[in-house]
C-alpha cells in the first residue's frame, strides 16, 4: 500500500487494465462517428446529438481541424477531447516550426496515441475517455487512422467509434469497396450512419477532404439530398426483393396448382 | 566595411485599402554579399505580413516562432488575429525577450488589413519592444533617407499606382544617396484578398 497509491491504472490479476476498459465503455456511450477512405477522398460522418432548444448549435462541433490539412473527430467524453485536440494542435505547429514541414497523418496519430498511453501509466491521472478518427492526405494518398484510450492506433479503410459502432462496422465490412469515388464514399458514410441514427439526415454531419487537403463540410440540404437518394435506392431494392419473392411464390403456386 | 543591421531596408506605405511593403533582398556578412533574392518577411495571417531585419539568426528564429503561434491561434479559435492583435502579441514577445540574458535583436514592420473593417494598418516595432502604428514607415538606415520623402508625398487614401510611385521615389533616394548598394527589392501588396508579390 506504499508507493503504488498514486497510480489509478493498475493491472488486475488476470492482466487487464480495468480503467482502460472502463474508458472504452465511456467511448461506447458517446455519439457515433464513422470514417471512410475512398480512392482520392476521405470522409468523416458524425451523429449529431440533438441540440437543446436554448443551445447555440454552432458551438457544438464534433469535427475539429488540427492543422490546415488534418481533421479529427471523436467519440466519448467531449471535455477530454478538447484537451487532446489542443495538445495535438500545438504539436502540429511545433512540428512545423522545428522541421519546416507539416505533420503527416501518421505522425500526429502516433503523437495523440502516445499521449493517451501516457495517461494509462502515470500517477494520479485517469485515461482519456475518447477514441479518435483522424483524416488527411500524405503526399496525395488519403489516410484514415483510429486511436483509442489504450493508446493503440492503426490505419483503416473504414472505421466506426462510439454508440453502436459494432453495427456500423459490420455494415461497413459488408459494403466497403476499394477505390470508391467521392460520391460513393460519401454515400457509404451516410448509409452506415443511417443504420443507427433513427432521426435521419438532420442528425448527421458529413465532412470530407480531397487531395487538395481542404476540408469541406456538407450542409444540411446536401445531406438531405443524398439521404433521399439512399432512401429511394433502398425502396427500389425492397421492391425488387418482394417482386422476386412474389414471382417465385406465383411459380410455386402455378406448379402446384 | 562591416555589416551593420541598419544596412537592411524595410518599407511600408498604407494606401486606401492595402499596404505596400518592400524589403531589400541582400544577405551580407562583413564585406561579402552572401545571397541576393532573400525574402525578409513571413506571413502571420492570410492578410498580415511581418517584415524583419536585424541580427542574423535572431530574425528568422523570432519571425518563424511568431508565425507558428499566430497560426495556432487561428486554428484554436477558428479566426485569425487582427493586425493590431498580432502586433500587440509580437510586441509582448519582444518585451519578454528584452529582459533575458540574450534578447532578440530584430526590427520589424507588421503590415496587415483588418478583414472586419477592411482597413489597412502598419506597425513599426523594434528590439526595445516599442510598437507604433504609422501611415508610412521604414526600418534601418533607409529611414534616415526616406522618411522625409514619404512625409512630403504621402496623403491618405493612396491608390496602388500612387503608392508604387512613392515607393519608387524612396528606393531611388537610396540608390543615389546611400553608400550600400541595395539594388533589388521584394515588393508585396497586402489587402483583404491576401498577400502577393508585385513589381514596381
Amino acid at each position: 500500500m506504499s508507493g503504488y497509491d498514486s497510480a489509478l491504472t493498475v493491472f488486475s490479476p488476470d492482466g487487464h487494465l480495468f480503467q482502460v476498459e472502463y474508458a472504452l465503455e465511456a467511448v461506447r456511450k458517446g455519439t457515433c462517428a464513422v470514417g471512410v477512405r475512398g480512392k482520392d477522398v476521405v470522409v468523416l460522418g458524425v451523429e449529431k446529438k440533438t441540440v437543446a432548444k436554448l443551445q447555440d448549435p454552432r458551438t457544438v462541433r464534433k469535427i475539429a481541424m488540427l492543422d490546415d490539412h488534418i481533421c479529427l473527430t471523436f467519440a466519448g467524453l467531449t471535455a477530454d477531447a478538447r484537451v487532446l485536440i489542443n495538445k495535438a494542435r500545438i504539436e502540429c505547429q511545433s512540428h512545423r516550426l522545428t522541421v519546416e514541414d507539416p505533420v503527416s497523418v501518421e505522425y500526429i496519430t502516433r503523437y495523440i496515441a502516445g499521449v493517451q498511453q501516457k495517461y494509462t501509466q502515470s500517477g494520479g491521472v485517469r485515461p482519456f475517455g475518447i477514441s479518435t478518427l483522424l483524416i488527411g492526405f500524405d503526399h496525395g494518398v488519403p489516410k484514415l487512422y483510429q486511436t483509442d484510450p489504450a493508446g493503440i492506433y492503426s490505419s483503416w479503410k473504414a472505421a466506426s467509434i462510439g454508440r453502436s459502432a459494432k453495427t456500423v462496422r459490420e455494415f461497413l465490412e459488408k459494403n466497403h469497396k476499394d477505390d470508391m469515388d467521392r460520391d460513393d464514399t460519401v454515400k457509404l458514410a451516410i448509409r452506415s450512419l443511417l443504420e443507427i441514427v433513427q432521426t435521419g439526415a438532420k442528425n448527421i454531419e458529413i465532412a470530407l477532404m480531397g487531395a487538395d487537403s481542404m476540408l469541406k463540410t456538407l450542409d444540411a440540404s446536401e445531406v438531405e439530398a443524398i439521404t433521399a437518394v439512399i432512401e429511394k435506392e433502398k425502396a427500389e431494392e425492397a421492391e425488387k426483393k418482394s417482386k422476386k419473392k412474389g414471382d417465385s411464390a406465383a411459380a410455386v403456386a402455378s406448379t402446384s396448382g | 566595411m562591416a555589416l551593420l543591421p541598419g544596412m537592411q531596408a524595410l518599407f511600408g506605405i498604407v494606401g486606401k485599402d492595402f499596404v505596400l511593403t518592400a524589403s531589400d533582398t541582400t544577405m551580407a556578412r562583413s564585406i561579402v554579399v552572401m545571397k541576393q533574392g532573400e525574402d525578409k518577411s513571413r506571413d502571420l495571417t492570410p492578410t498580415t505580413q511581418m517584415l524583419y531585419s536585424g541580427e542574423a539568426g535572431d530574425t528568422v528564429q523570432f519571425a518563424e516562432y511568431v508565425q507558428r503561434n499566430c497560426r495556432l491561434y487561428g486554428i484554436q479559435n477558428g479566426v485569425s488575429l487582427s493586425p493590431r492583435a498580432a502586433a500587440s502579441y509580437v510586441r509582448r514577445e519582444l518585451a519578454t525577450s528584452l529582459r533575458t540574458r540574450n534578447p532578440y535583436h530584430v526590427s520589424l514592420l507588421i503590415a496587415g488589413v483588418d478583414t472586419k473593417t477592411n482597413t489597412p494598418e502598419l506597425y513599426w516595432l523594434d528590439h526595445m519592444a516599442s510598437s507604433v502604428k504609422m501611415n508610412f514607415a521604414a526600418q534601418g538606415h533607409a529611414a534616415y533617407f526616406c522618411m522625409s520623402t514619404m512625409d512630403r508625398y504621402w496623403v491618405p487614401d493612396l491608390n496602388i499606382e500612387q503608392a508604387k510611385s512613392l515607393m519608387r521615389k524612396c528606393i531611388e533616394e537610396l540608390r543615389v544617396r546611400y553608400i550600400a548598394s541595395l539594388t533589388k527589392f521584394t515588393v508585396k501588396i497586402v489587402d483583404k484578398d491576401g498577400i502577393r508579390e508585385i513589381s514596381l
